[in-house]
């Protein structure tokens, strides 16, 4: 029986790296799904791990988290990038990740993208993130290239980002 | 490249004209757990629920974590017929995810789910994480969804098996 889950690129860094790329994304897919495992060799208070679809644009997001005290929601509309979760930073808990999952359903369609993501971290610290976030892209056109950034940090050797193509058929 | 993956697609629905229910029946037994991905619209934003088993009494429970955009709230409903997914997307040219992983869906115990929804609107919306159980201990064969009006034309159900 063929699996429907097909591992289309991944990148394990052996060194820090400000941003990696997923470029020439296939369309013989349904659907994509990035996860990774992130790390910053910088302690900035906050940083997001940001992802441009294509060229960016055309950005909004309805968000849901909690930090361990509270829990809030937040929205923002006309962004460049998709944020999808807190980074963990060099002052964490040594050698804790991150990590994250996105979802990018019918990547290929000509209609405006659902986009969804969840993530997480956990430091045995006081405050750690977890969320979740409905992301859209206002723009019919396909999804062929995934950059993730981070706000100008560096990813620290051992930060792993994996993208599978799903197919439903 | 090999399949290295443990997921497998069991059956696929697009509709092709407006629908009130998606039905998955005669689910083997053969994975480990399920996964069901929905991408849908309809006209006037109604509530997605789902049943199992064709089980239409009040054996479903589940509790939610919801965001606005403006306000997080939480909530729990307890013997329901059914077990709310969450709302669909009724703003023209938009849809919605929803994803539902049922563990163990063949196991003799009480079922439990896992429910994601995305419902950004470019301004308004929801997004939403919930936990559901359904208290029967019966292997699960079959999956219910139905939309308080019509999931629109396109609608796209998926579900899947993990091996």
């Amino acid at each position: 029986m063929p699996s429907s889950r097909i591992l289309i690129a991944s990148n394990t860094l052996g060194s820090a790296a400000t941003t990696v790329t997923f470029s020439s994304i296939p369309s013989t897919y349904t659907d994509l799904v990035l996860r990774m495992s992130t790390r910053i060799d910088s302690a900035p208070g906050t940083a997001d791990l940001i992802i441009q679809i294509n060229s960016g644009g055309n950005m909004s997001y309805t968000r849901i988290q909690g930090n361990g005290a509270t829990a809030s929601s937040f929205r923002s509309t006309g962004n460049s990038t998709l944020p999808v979760n807190y980074l963990q930073q060099s002052d964490s808990t040594s050698n804790t990740f991150d990590s994250s999952e996105v979802y990018f359903p019918s990547y290929t369609s000509s209609n405006n993208k659902v986009i969804s993501s969840f993530g997480v971290q956990e430091t045995n610290g006081t405050t750690a993130y977890m969320r979740a976030i409905a992301h859209l892209r206002s723009n019919t056109e396909s999804i062929t290239s995934l950059e993730i950034r981070n706000g100008g940090y560096n990813f620290v050797s051992g930060s792993s980002f994996f993208l599978y193509g799903i197919k439903n058929s | 490249m090999p399949d290295t993956s443990t997921e497998v697609a069991i059956a696929t629905t697009t509709l092709g004209s407006a629908a009130a229910n998606i039905e998955f029946t005669s689910i083997g037994s053969g994975y480990t757990d399920l996964r069901l991905v929905l991408v849908s619209s309809d006209a006037v934003g109604g509530l997605i629920t789902m049943q199992l088993n064709s089980d239409t009494a009040s054996n479903y429970s589940r509790t939610v974590l919801n965001g606005t955009g403006t306000a997080a709230s939480t909530a729990n409903q307890t013997n329901r017929t059914s077990i709310t997914i969450g709302p669909n997307n009724a703003v023209s040219g938009l849809w919605s995810l929803y994803t539902v992983d049922i563990f163990s869906y063949a196991g003799s115990t009480n079922k439990t789910v896992l429910s994601t929804n995305s419902v950004d609107q470019n301004g308004s919306g929801q997004v939403g994480v919930l936990v559901g159980l359904w208290r029967n201990t019966a292997a699960i064969t079959s999956i219910k969804l139905t939309d308080g009006s019509n999931f629109a034309t396109g609608t796209t159900a998926t579900l899947y098996g993990i091996l």
